[in-house]
């Protein structure tokens, strides 16, 4: 075993103890956190693929921006986990059944042959000077800009729904107008009067 | 690395449309409340723009444009426009019900424009990726759509069960995807239906994935047992909501189906057949049944959605009959010309749901129905209209919706399948039937006078008449649906 | 030298490489604790004569082992745990704080090939950095189970995943005049231009044609790391020291050394990006690791300066500053570069 399968192994296994941890752990936070490693894990296994872009960039969005406010969410929710428990065992059959035969149709078609080695051959080595992040970004704004252009539409879609769905403009709100408070002068505020001086 | 500009007319309309989305969204920024039905007008103004704008970038040629991603022909052109039109009918009859709930906002009109752009990015997609790009635009403004009335428990009840199960469609049919690309190595749908033409996929994982995508696009039309979202949906929703997403989303549904199983898997027609006449069944008669019990007209019409998505599937069974595929074209176009006349039954009855609210109160409990004849006998005839067109019985546009798949059905030799179509629809009436008794035959318990804009009410009557009119000339849709299919096949 | 190299390189054998990279790592580490430690004193001398103080004077000769003692301190202090708070979490919480901050210097180039990493996506990476050392902050506030570390670390999150869009844009504008990633290469970019030419070269950094976003980033990292106006994350006179406030002992010394090791690489990465690195301001001069030194210290300078000139800005007004003013006009200089360099004046060919 290479110095490099031996990484694989270490953060595949982290990543797989993660992913169960995130499932399994009692606490909401430590399993945010859980998942913050699981993508960290995933992160390092895409870098041993040599997807540098796609590996920091997970880490970047996902760990950096995305968990972060996951995190601040569920700090701040007051989850009652009895509640969350409840009804487990009368759902469990259904949900059983449901997952062991999905499993076992993706287990008859994944075990087969389809998706071997041989199926799927090693693309081969890259070129020492090939530049992940600009052949990403040759592609991104020539074959698949309509797609690339249709996802940004997308997320200015969930801004505007997310700022339908919250924005409640409140009358007692005081925001300081910051451009009115720069504008303001001296004869604004204040008045200079000329007053004769008073003697006792 | 070699790379054309791609060709940017034949997405003329998508890219209008987007730019002008921009315009209003920044021009929402500035208006004031007074002037907030420039919005309005802007937003007709703009679907009005596309129409026009579609109708002279058509060329009836299947022109591929974005690195073979996106496709124009005339299957998409008409759809799009029948897509334009039914949007802009929905605006027209929401937009009293939406100021009298103060719902009228730039939002609103935003996001409509935002999902009309995702049911053109369906119907032109021509690649996986644009497939389900256009899926999650039409539905995310869709969920949101649902939910904008906040204060309203039951819409956000509504919109968090369509947005948890949309999104597990969503997975669902990326998975089928994901499948289908292992098998084919390609994402282009032209490119899929080659490899498996040339028999280099593997046939096992082929129909694995193929039960996926099966499973996605049911969800998406909501059939049984894929349909638990539409009773749901379709009561919690502010019924100008529900009319819209009872209207012109079908229609990109539909031709999602269509690019996915017929352009793409056709060699594999054997197997979705299979699927979806079970799902076609046991739709037709769930959805019948159901509707019976309800007493809310809202949910009513969902279950009867139900019904009608399986009549239209029926039309999309029976294309090919063993290995004959000589049926095609006249299956395909029938299934096509249900899905344009249920578009045309709904956006009447929903608009009639519109009709009666007012500030404060939903006309959508069947008991609301009552004595309508006496309130408004204008109305209450064109209801009368629109349910004997939405039960099938002759010479309305629904009839010869209903004769036409089962024609097609029965010369694929399902016999069977056709009589236990029919009498489900016989078990249907009933339901339809009840609304004209109750209007016709019930005193009124509800009297307040009928007030609504002109142009609502002008619109309405036309939708009324239409229902009966294409009713007496069904030649002039079908027509029109046989001859876009065959150009663009 | 390289008489031990070898023997060194015989003795390890195969794990060589691995035994080198730690040697370098420690190369770098060690002197960046130094560079802490004494951060810590200057901060402290400056900020005394800003105020006509004189500062510490009393361990050692001008006070200059004051550091030292002060660390010793920390390390024979008892560690105490809140009752109830999360004992792992709270001691990972520290951990994190400082192994990020230590962990974005491996793609930081010295000078010319002094760089412990060199890879293509430098600048990727050390944004991915900065944004994990948010989890110092948050992990700490949330295991503390206080009120105050709590809403210390829930400030913190929101402002440095705030501020981190701003740097973020600021950079986007510097790698595209640079086409590149790579921190070498940026620096390198810097030293082409008509200015360079002429022998002046601190005309031709990226500084002069990217100004506002020079300032954006320039704030945008005094906001990230939390410092003065900056940082009601620990202001004293809310809530007393934020997310370190339970915190004592060796735990709070790394908090402590993960704040100004973050302050020197704020400081470092703006000479990159910025101010053209290793590269001599003047062409009659060598370029060398000093002058990458001397901006350093410069822009540590207007840290202290600024930690002992302005007030703190109110909460709502940082988060203002972030997004009503930062982005937008990121947007904007984004926009303009673009349109500078497909227009026939581009600069940077």
């Amino acid at each position: 075993m290479d110095f490099k399968s031996a990484v694989f192994y270490f953060l595949a296994t982290v990543l797989v103890l993660a992913s169960l941890r995130v499932i399994t752990a009692r606490n909401p936070v430590h399993a945010a956190l859980f998942l913050v490693l699981a993508f960290f894990s995933a992160g390092g296994i895409w870098m041993l693929l040599q997807a540098e872009f796609l590996a920091i960039v997970l880490v970047m969005v996902y760990v950096g921006a995305v968990m972060v406010l996951f995190l601040f969410v569920v700090m701040m929710l007051d989850i009652n986990l009895e509640r969350l428990r409840q009804g487990f065992w009368s759902y469990l059959p259904l949900g059983a059944t449901i997952g062991l035969l999905m499993t076992l149709e993706m287990a008859l078609v994944l075990a087969g042959r389809y998706y071997g080695l041989e199926a799927m051959p090693d693309p081969g080595a890259s070129g020492a000077g090939v530049n992940n992040t600009k052949e990403l970004g040759r592609l991104l704004f020539t074959d698949y800009v309509y797609p690339f252009e249709l996802a940004s539409v997308i997320l200015l879609v969930a801004i505007v729904a997310a700022v339908a769905l919250t924005k409640r403009p409140r009358k007692e709100s005081k925001a300081q107008n910051a451009a009115a408070q720069i504008a303001v002068r001296r004869n604004d505020r204040l008045r200079i009067v000329s007053m004769p001086s008073e003697k006792e | 690395m070699n790379f054309l500009m791609p060709d940017f007319y034949p997405a003329a309309a998508e890219i209008f449309l987007l730019a002008m989305a921009c315009v209003i969204l920044l021009l929402d920024l500035v208006l004031t409340q007074k002037q907030r039905w420039i919005i309005g007008l802007l937003t007709q103004a703009t679907l009005v723009g596309c129409a026009v704008i579609t109708i002279m970038t058509a060329s009836g040629q299947v022109v591929l444009t974005f690195s073979n991603m996106f496709v124009d022909d005339l299957f998409a052109d008409f759809l799009k426009l029948l897509v334009y039109f039914s949007v802009s009918v929905m605006l027209v009859y929401s937009r009293g019900y939406l100021a009298l709930r103060g719902l009228d906002k730039g939002e609103f009109y935003l996001l409509v424009l935002f999902a009309t752009l995702g049911m053109m990015v369906m119907i032109s997609a021509s690649h996986f990726l644009t497939i389900y790009l256009g899926l999650e635009l039409l539905s995310l403004s869709l969920y949101a759509l649902v939910a904008l009335d906040r204060d309203s428990a039951r819409a956000t009840e509504a919109a968090m069960k369509y947005f948890v199960l949309g999104a597990m469609a969503s997975g669902l049919l990326l998975y089928g995807m994901s499948m289908l690309y292992g098998a084919t190595g390609t994402l282009e749908i032209g490119g899929v239906a080659q490899a498996i033409y040339h028999g280099v996929a593997n046939k096992t994982v082929l129909v694995f994935g193929l039960v996926f995508v099966v499973s996605g696009l049911a969800f998406k039309l909501g059939v049984v047992p894929f349909h638990m979202w539409i009773p749901d949906v379709y009561q919690g929703a502010p019924t100008a909501v529900t009319l819209f997403i009872g209207s012109a989303p079908k229609l990109a549904a539909f031709a999602m189906t269509l690019r996915l199983l017929v352009y793409g898997l056709f060699e594999l027609a054997e197997q979705w057949q299979l699927m979806l006449m079970m799902l076609a069944v046991l739709s037709i008669a769930l959805g019948n049944l159901a509707a019976i019990a309800q007493s809310n007209l809202k949910r009513m019409l969902a279950y009867s959605t139900i019904s009608h998505m399986g009549y239209m599937l029926l039309g999309l069974i029976s294309g090919v009959a063993a290995g004959d595929r000589h049926f095609a074209l006249n299956a395909y176009s029938s299934a096509m010309y249900y899905t344009v006349s249920y578009v045309m039954m709904s956006l009447g009855a929903f608009g009639m749901i519109l009709l009666l609210s007012r500030a404060g109160f939903e006309a959508e409990n069947l008991d609301d129905f009552k004595g309508l004849n006496q309130r408004s006998p204008w109305f209450a005839a064109m209801m009368g209209m629109l349910m004997f067109s939405m039960a099938g019985v002759p010479f309305f546009v629904g009839f010869f919706a209903k004769f036409s798949v089962l024609l097609a059905v029965v010369d694929t030799g399902q016999v069977w399948l056709a009589v236990v179509a029919v009498f489900f629809s016989l078990i249907g009436a009933f339901y339809y039937l009840r609304v004209v008794k109750l209007m016709y035959f019930d005193q009124a318990i509800d009297t307040a006078p009928i007030k609504a804009n002109l142009d609502m009410r002008l619109l309405l009557s036309a939708n009324g008449l239409a229902v009966a009119l294409f009713g007496i000339f069904p030649q002039a849709i079908m027509s029109l649906c046989t001859f876009t299919l065959l150009r663009s096949l | 030298m390289e008489i031990l190299l070898q023997t060194l390189q015989t003795f390890f054998g195969p794990a060589w490489p691995l035994v080198w990279t730690l040697l370098k790592i420690f190369g770098i580490i060690l002197p960046l604790v130094l560079c802490v430690a004494y951060l810590t004193l200057a901060e402290r001398k400056v900020i005394g004569w800003m105020q006509v103080r004189i500062g510490p004077n009393r361990v050692g000769p001008l006070g200059l082992l004051q550091p030292i003692a002060d660390g010793l301190k920390l390390v024979f202090k008892e560690i105490v745990v809140p009752t109830k708070a999360s004992t792992g979490l709270y001691f990972v919480g520290p951990a994190m704080a400082f192994a990020t901050a230590l962990a974005a210097w491996a793609v930081v180039p010295f000078s010319e090939g002094y760089v412990l990493a060199n890879i293509d996506a430098g600048v990727l990476y050390l944004l991915a950095m900065t944004s994990i050392g948010i989890y110092g902050v948050i992990i700490s506030g949330w295991a503390s189970n206080s009120k105050y570390a709590f809403y210390g670390a829930m400030r913190s999150a929101a402002q440095m995943v705030s501020y981190e869009i701003a740097m973020g844009f600021a950079l986007v504008c510097v790698l595209m005049v640079s086409a590149s990633l790579n921190l070498s290469d940026i620096v390198h970019g810097q030293a082409k231009g008509a200015f360079a030419e002429m022998g002046l070269g601190f005309l031709s950094w990226n500084w002069l044609p990217l100004l506002p976003m020079f300032l954006v980033y320039l704030i945008s990292g005094i906001a990230e790391t939390n410092r003065a106006p900056f940082d009601v994350v620990e202001g004293e006179s809310e809530i007393v020291a934020g997310h370190m406030v339970e915190y004592s002992g060796m735990a709070y010394a790394l908090f402590f050394l993960g704040e100004y090791a973050n302050m020197i690489l704020v400081s470092v990465m703006t000479s990159i990006f910025f101010l053209g690195g290793w590269l001599s301001p003047v062409g009659f001069l060598p370029d060398s690791f000093v002058w990458l030194a001397g901006k350093t210290c410069f822009i540590l300078f207007l840290f202290l300066w600024f930690r002992a000139t302005f007030p703190r800005y109110r909460y709502d007004q940082i988060m203002r500053l972030g997004w009503k003013v930062f982005v937008p006009l990121c947007m904007f200089w984004l926009l303009f570069i673009g349109v500078w360099m497909m227009s026939p004046l581009n600069i940077w060919k």
